[in-house]
C-alpha cells in the first residue's frame, strides 16, 4: 500500500496527531505562535462530529477542555508563554483530580509578553514545576513535524493510561516549520483508552487505585456511575480529607503512577553517542542544528556525539548516565539561560564538565554555532 | 427535615457538613433538590458544578455527578461538560466572589454565549470562606476584614449584569421566600439557555457579625422586612430603593441556545 504523505506545518501536524489518537474535543484560546492548532480543530473537529470552542481565556480554555474529558472525551488544548502560564492553576486541578487531558505549549520567548513570533525554549521547568504542589510529570518536545504528529498520539495514549494531563512542548521554530509527515495509517499504531469501572455504579470508589499500575478506572458524566470530582485533597470516596494517612496515599500515588512506570515513558534519540568523548545534549528545533554540527565534526575527526532527550520529563537521566560513560565534556545548548542543563548536571555530576551554551535573542542556534562550541572545547 | 424523595440526593456519607450551624446555604441546598426532584431529573442526568467556596462545596453533598473546581473557574468546566453531552442538566452553584469578582469574565461570556446552564448565585455579600473580606456585591458602607472601614466601591447588581449580558432567564429572590427560590430554580432548570438564579442569603460568621445581624434569625428578618416586589419597587423613587432587595424575575426570553447551535453547524458542515 502506497505511504500517506502530507507537507505540514509543526502546529497542523499537533493537531491532527490529536485527531488520530481519538482527541474530538477542543478548548482554547488564540495565541501566537500557536493559534494554528486552533484554527485546524475549528475545521476539522465538526467534520468529525467533535466539538471545538473558543473561550474566554486560557483558564476557562483549559477548563472546558477538563470538563469535556469529565464527561468522556478525549480532549486538548494548546497555547503559548502567557498562555502556558494561565494554565497553570487548572493543570494543578487536573493532575490532582486526574482527569487526562493533552496541553500543548508552542513556546516564544518570555517572561511575558516577551517575543510573541519569536522561538525560545524558556518554559521547560514550568512545564514540570508551573503549578504548585508535587506531581508526576510527562512532558515531550518534538524535534520534527513527523514528531509533532507521533508525539500528540503518544501524549494522549499517556494521558488516557496514567489519568494525568501530558504536555507536548513544542516551540515556534518547529510548529512553524513544514515538513514531509508519513502518516500511518489507522490500526498500525496503538491507541491507548481511559480504564472504566469493572464494578456497578452501586459498588464504584472513584478513587480506588488498582494495585498493578495506581491507576483508579474512570467513569464519564452521564454513563451511569456517580461521582465527586474536587482539587481538594481527597479519600478513594473522592471526598476531602483532613486525614494525614489519606492525604500522604493520595500524594504519594500522584507521583508513584508515575514513577513506577518511567522506563515505559522515557523517550530519547542518539547520534553517533557511543564512542564520544563530547556529548552535546541538545532538544526540540535545537537538536536539528546540533545533530547537523555533530555529523561535521565528526566528519573533521571529533569524538562527538549527540543525546536528544524527547520526554523532557521524566528526564532520561539513567540513559545519559549510560551513554555519557566516556564523555568528558558535555555541550548543552538551549534557547534560554540554563533550565534543562540542571538537570544534565544532576544526572552526571562531576563525572564531566558541563558546558552550558545559551542563547535568547528570539532566534535559533544554528549549526555552525554550535559546530564552533564543539571546536573550542575539542 | 428533608422530604422522603430528596434523601437518596444526599450523600449523607459525606456528612457533617462544613457550614456553620444556621449558615443561609443550606435553605438554597434544599431549594435546589426539591427543584430537581419535582422535575423529575434523575441524578445519573445532573450535573453540579461549583468554584471555591463555602457555597461551592455544596455539590460535595449532593449524590449526583459533581465538580468543584478552581475559584471562579466552574462555568469553563461547565461549559465543557454540557458541550461534551447536552443531554446532561447542568447547574452552577457560585458564591458572589466566586461568580461576580474572580469568576465575572467567565460570567458575562457564559450569558452570552446562553449556553443550557442553570447558574445559581449564592449571594451572602461576603467571602464567607476565607473570613469575611470585601467581595463585590458588599454594600457600600457595610463592614468586612478588608474594609474596616466600611466598603466604599459601589457593587455589582448581579441580575442587571446577567440581563446585560445576554442570559436568557434571569430572577432573584431570598432564603425568606424558599418557595420563591424553588420556583425560579425550576424555570431556570427548564428554560433552554443561560439562567441566572441569583439567591440572596447571609453569612452571620462573618458578614452578620460585623454589620450588626449576628444570628440567623437576624438576617431571615432583615431579608423579610427589605424584600420588595418587582412590580412595585417600579413605583419607588431611588432613594427609596435604597438598601432593598428587588425580587421577581427580569428576564424570561427565548434565544439561540448554544450547544443547538453547535449541533446545527455540525450538521451543515457534514452534509
Ligand atoms: C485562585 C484563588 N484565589 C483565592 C482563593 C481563596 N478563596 C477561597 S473562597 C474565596 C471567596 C469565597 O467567597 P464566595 O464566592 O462569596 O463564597 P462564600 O464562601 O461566601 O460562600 C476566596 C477568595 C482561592 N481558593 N483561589
Ligand atoms: S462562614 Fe458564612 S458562608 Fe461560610 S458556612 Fe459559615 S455562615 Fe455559611
Ligand atoms: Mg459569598
Amino acid at each position: 500500500m502506497p505511504k500517506k504523505l502530507a507537507f505540514w506545518q509543526g502546529n497542523m501536524a499537533i493537531a491532527q496527531g490529536g485527531i488520530a489518537a481519538g482527541c474530538r474535543f477542543f478548548g482554547g484560546y488564540p495565541i501566537t505562535p500557536s493559534s494554528e492548532i486552533a484554527e485546524v480543530m475549528a475545521e476539522e473537529l465538526p467534520k468529525l462530529n467533535g466539538r471545538f470552542i473558543q473561550m474566554e481565556d486560557e483558564i476557562a480554555g483549559i477548563a472546558a477542555t477538563i470538563g469535556a474529558s469529565i464527561a468522556g472525551y478525549k480532549a486538548m488544548t494548546a497555547t503559548s508563554g502567557p498562555g502556558f502560564s494561565l494554565k497553570q492553576e487548572n493543570l494543578g486541578l487536573a493532575y490532582m483530580a486526574e482527569i487526562p487531558i493533552v496541553a500543548i505549549d508552542v513556546m516564544r520567548g518570555g517572561p511575558s509578553t516577551g517575543l510573541p513570533t519569536r522561538v525560545s525554549q524558556q518554559d521547560v521547568m514550568q512545564a514540570r514545576w508551573g503549578t504548585h504542589g508535587d506531581h508526576g510529570t510527562i512532558a515531550y518536545a518534538p524535534s520534527s513535524v513527523q514528531e509533532c504528529y507521533e508525539l500528540t498520539i503518544e501524549a494522549f495514549n499517556m494521558a488516557e493510561r496514567f489519568r494525568q494531563p501530558v504536555l507536548v512542548m513544542s516551540d515556534e521554530v518547529i510548529g512553524h516549520m513544514r515538513e514531509k509527515v508519513v502518516i500511518p495509517e489507522p490500526g498500525s499504531f496503538p491507541i491507548i483508552d481511559r480504564k472504566k469501572p469493572k464494578v456497578s455504579p452501586e459498588e464504584f470508589i472513584p478513587y480506588l487505585a488498582d494495585p498493578e499500575d495506581d491507576v483508579p478506572p474512570m467513569a464519564s458524566f452521564g454513563d451511569g456511575y456517580r461521582w465527586h470530582v474536587t482539587g481538594l485533597t481527597h479519600n478513594d470516596w473522592g471526598f476531602p480529607t483532613n486525614e494525614p494517612a489519606e492525604i500522604g496515599k493520595k500524594h504519594l500515588r500522584l507521583v508513584r503512577k508515575i514513577d513506577r512506570f518511567r522506563d515505559d515513558i522515557v523517550k530519547y534519540d542518539l547520534e553517533q553517542a557511543e564512542d564520544a568523548e563530547i556529548l552535546v545534549v541538545s532538544y526540540g528545533c535545537v537538536a536539528r542544528s546540533a545533530v547537523r554540527a555533530v555529523r561535521e565534526a565528526r566528519a573533521k575527526g571529533i569524538k562527538v556525539g549527540h543525546f536528544r532527550p524527547i520526554t523532557l520529563w521524566p528526564f532520561p537521566d539513567k540513559e545519559l548516565i549510560r551513554v555519557a560513560g566516556m564523555a568528558k565534556k558535555v555541550i548543552v545548548p538551549e534557547l534560554n539561560c540554563g533550565q534543562m542543563v540542571s538537570e544534565v548536571r544532576i544526572a552526571l555530576g562531576a563525572k564531566a564538565e558541563i558546558i552550558p551554551s545559551n542563547l535568547v535573542n528570539g532566534e535559533i542556534l544554528r549549526p555552525h554555532e554550535i559546530l564552533a562550541t564543539i571546536e573550542e572545547v575539542a | 427535615m428533608p422530604r422522603e424523595e430528596i434523601k437518596p440526593w444526599l450523600r449523607t456519607r459525606f456528612f457533617p457538613h462544613i457550614w456553620c450551624p444556621g449558615c443561609g446555604h443550606g435553605i438554597i441546598l434544599h431549594a435546589i433538590l426539591r427543584s430537581l426532584v419535582d422535575l423529575g431529573k434523575t441524578r445519573e442526568e445532573t450535573v453540579i458544578a461549583s468554584g471555591i467556596g463555602c457555597s461551592s462545596r455544596m455539590p460535595g453533598y449532593i449524590n449526583a455527578n459533581t465538580v468543584h473546581t478552581t475559584h471562579g473557574r466552574s462555568l469553563g468546566f461547565a461549559t465543557g461538560i454540557k458541550l461534551a453531552n447536552p443531554a446532561l442538566t447542568v447547574i452552577d452553584v457560585m458564591g458572589d466572589g466566586d461568580c461576580t469578582a474572580i469568576g465575572g469574565n467567565h460570567f458575562i461570556h457564559a450569558c452570552r454565549r446562553n449556553i443550557d446552564i442553570t447558574a445559581i448565585v449564592m449571594n451572602n455579600n461576603i467571602y464567607g470562606m476565607t473570613g469575611g473580606q470585601a467581595s463585590p456585591t458588599t454594600p457600600v458602607g457595610a463592614r468586612a476584614t478588608t474594609a474596616p472601614y466600611g466598603a466604599i466601591d459601589t457593587p455589582f447588581d448581579i441580575c442587571r449584569l446577567a440581563e446585560g449580558a445576554g442570559a436568557s432567564y434571569v430572577a432573584r429572590a431570598s432564603i425568606a421566600q424558599p418557595v420563591l427560590c424553588e420556583q425560579y430554580i425550576k424555570k431556570g432548570i427548564q428554560k433552554k439557555g443561560f439562567s441566572v438564579v441569583e439567591i440572596m442569603t447571609h453569612c452571620h460568621t462573618q458578614f452578620g457579625r460585623r454589620n450588626k445581624r449576628p444570628n440567623p434569625v437576624d438576617n431571615l428578618n432583615f431579608f423579610k422586612e427589605n424584600s420588595i416586589p418587582k412590580a412595585k419597587a417600579k413605583e419607588m423613587t431611588e432613594e427609596e430603593k435604597k438598601g432593598k432587595i428587588i425580587i421577581g424575575e427580569f428576564v424570561d426570553r427565548e434565544a439561540q441556545e448554544y450547544t443547538e447551535a453547535y449541533l446545527k453547524l455540525i450538521e451543515r458542515v457534514r452534509g
